[in-house]
């Protein structure tokens, strides 16, 4: 079943277009990442998907009755604005003390009930984030590059913690991410993603993908594209040496 | 008891104390200081166009208050940084406003008293006005209360809950106008923004929740009007200035407090 479906989807922001003709679905359970360069145009997906930016063309479909629960890129809390931990899961309102527990467990931070949201460290505000979009139980769960700002560790249990929730609740995850090694692993689909979607399929297809190799192979000196294995690539580089390739992989 | 004037007097301040409150809270939230400051400095065009057109001085007020929030919701993030653009509309309707009054030669007007208020002589008409207002504002907050806090923090997770920041921002820019009109009686419009500001940044360090510091401003905002009348009335001060003292020497010793807390 198609939990989302978006058909055809043009983005304009002014004069300035950010994506053309885009179309891709999610179905229940399953784990999709999309990468893609800056400006590529991830982030005004998802906003296009919660109903943040009108498409230009095309149309995003949901199905009857499905939750999203979504966890933004970053988010500012203002110092003069005081907000524990619990009254931030309480809003919009109708979520009981019983819930908030659930939702804290499940995000990893069962503890933090009683924190001001602005003395938190930055793992832990994510996982609060994340908490918050699992509270409303979501059918899918979005993520904006939830693990911007945290160290490698942080971001491996982070990912780890997502993967936990899905078996857990059972829903499906779009998440938008720069971290090509970790995703790439936990994805079940990737689609990349540049204007326009370039190339999507399992992650193996994907990172042998030519258009995919162009948007990460060159210019990383296939560093990014390289996660598998530093013998899969090379043949498509034509402008660079081989043996530099390999150099810059092995570093 | 309608009769004293000092009665009279408390009671609007306490109103404006408690529309201001909550409303100013989001103001501090969310930035909008200048915001308040363009807004309340408009009205005094609305108030030469009032007595122009011997319309009512509320009324008057509230459409060019509203007028101006809505000319500056729509000019934001269209080429101008929102501090110029807010420094350019707030000082030309003030400006406007004043060469306007001088316009009324018919009508002897007491300029001073919509500059800086004239709370002791509020009459009870100006009462039911004050507290009418004060209400409309306050259920209107207290209605939107999760929205808006949802808007504040971040407009993406408001859409992703199934709210429109857009149709929030135009309910704040509303509850802005309407207290701007009740305040101009109570502390003038060079005064209004600071009604709405200090009790709220007052408020700040001794309070845990969105709910608590709109409950806590509204404490210090009422203290604020009882104490600066009566102190106004003993040395014989201007009544809204002197509320207004009152507001930043609390706002002085809850920031020294703060101090206190975090130097533990």
């Amino acid at each position: 079943m198609n939990l989302v479906e978006v058909k055809d989807l043009s983005v304009s922001y002014g004069a300035q277009k950010v994506l053309s003709g885009v179309s891709l679905n999610v179905t229940a359970g399953e784990i999709v990442t999309i990468v893609g360069p800056n400006g590529s145009g991830k982030t005004s997906l998802l906003r296009a998907i919660i109903g943040a930016v009108k498409p230009v063309k095309g149309r995003v479909g949901r199905a009857q009755g499905v939750k999203l629960g979504y966890v933004p890129q970053r988010l500012h809390i203002d110092e003069t604005l005081p907000m524990t931990v619990s009254r931030f899961l309480k809003l919009p309102g109708g979520v009981g003390q019983a819930q908030i527990d659930r939702a804290l467990k499940q995000a990893g931070v069962p503890d933090l009930s009683n924190a001001q949201l602005s003395k938190l460290s930055g793992g832990q505000f994510q996982r609060v984030l994340l908490a918050r979009a699992l509270i409303g139980k979501p059918d899918l769960l979005l993520l904006d590059e939830a693990t911007q700002g945290l160290d490698q560790r942080g971001s491996a249990a982070f990912y780890q913690q997502i993967e936990q929730v899905r078996q857990e609740t059972g829903c499906a995850v779009l998440m938008i991410s720069h971290e090509l090694h970790v995703v790439m692993s936990a994805s079940d689909r990737v689609i990349c993603l540049n204007g326009h979607v370039c190339c999507e399929g399992t992650p193996a297809v994907v990172a042998s993908a030519p258009e995919y190799r162009a948007l990460f192979g060159t210019g990383t000196g296939g560093a990014l594209a390289l996660y598998r294995h530093e013998h899969d690539h090379g043949h498509d580089h034509s402008d660079h040496a081989h043996d530099h390739d390999h150099k810059e992989a092995a570093q | 008891m309608l009769d004293d004037f000092m009665v009279r007097a408390t009671l609007a301040g306490i109103g404006v104390a408690f529309a201001a409150a909550p409303l100013g809270c989001f103001v501090v939230w969310r930035r909008m200081a200048y915001f308040g400051d363009a807004t309340a400095h408009a009205a005094i065009l609305g108030v030469a166009l009032s007595l122009a057109f011997s319309m009512s001085i509320f009324v008057g007020a509230v459409i060019v208050a509203l007028l101006m929030a809505l000319t500056v919701s729509f000019l934001s993030g269209r080429g101008y940084a929102m501090d110029t653009l807010l420094g350019v509309l707030a000082h030309s309707a003030l400006a406007f406003g004043l060469v306007a009054v001088s316009f009324l030669s018919g009508i002897r007007i007491d300029l001073m008293a919509y500059l800086f208020g004239d709370i002791l002589a509020v009459s009870r008409g100006d009462l039911a006005v004050i507290w009418g207002g004060a209400l409309l504002v306050i259920l209107l907050i207290f209605w939107r209360w999760s929205a808006l806090l949802t808007a504040t923090l971040n407009e993406d997770l408001a859409y992703a809950n199934g709210i429109d920041p857009k149709r929030e921002q135009l309910a704040l820019t509303v509850a802005l106008a309407v207290t701007v009109a009740v305040a101009i009686k109570v502390v003038g419009v060079l005064l209004i923004a600071a009604m709405l500001i200090i009790p709220a940044a007052a408020a700040r360090p001794l309070s845990r929740t969105p709910e608590g510091m709109a409950l806590i401003a509204g404490l210090i905002g009422t203290l604020s009007a009882v104490i600066g009348l009566r102190a106004a009335y003993v040395f014989d001060t201007p009544a809204g200035p002197s509320i207004v003292c009152v507001a930043a020497m609390i706002f002085l010793v809850s920031s020294v407090l703060r101090g206190f807390q975090t130097a533990r």
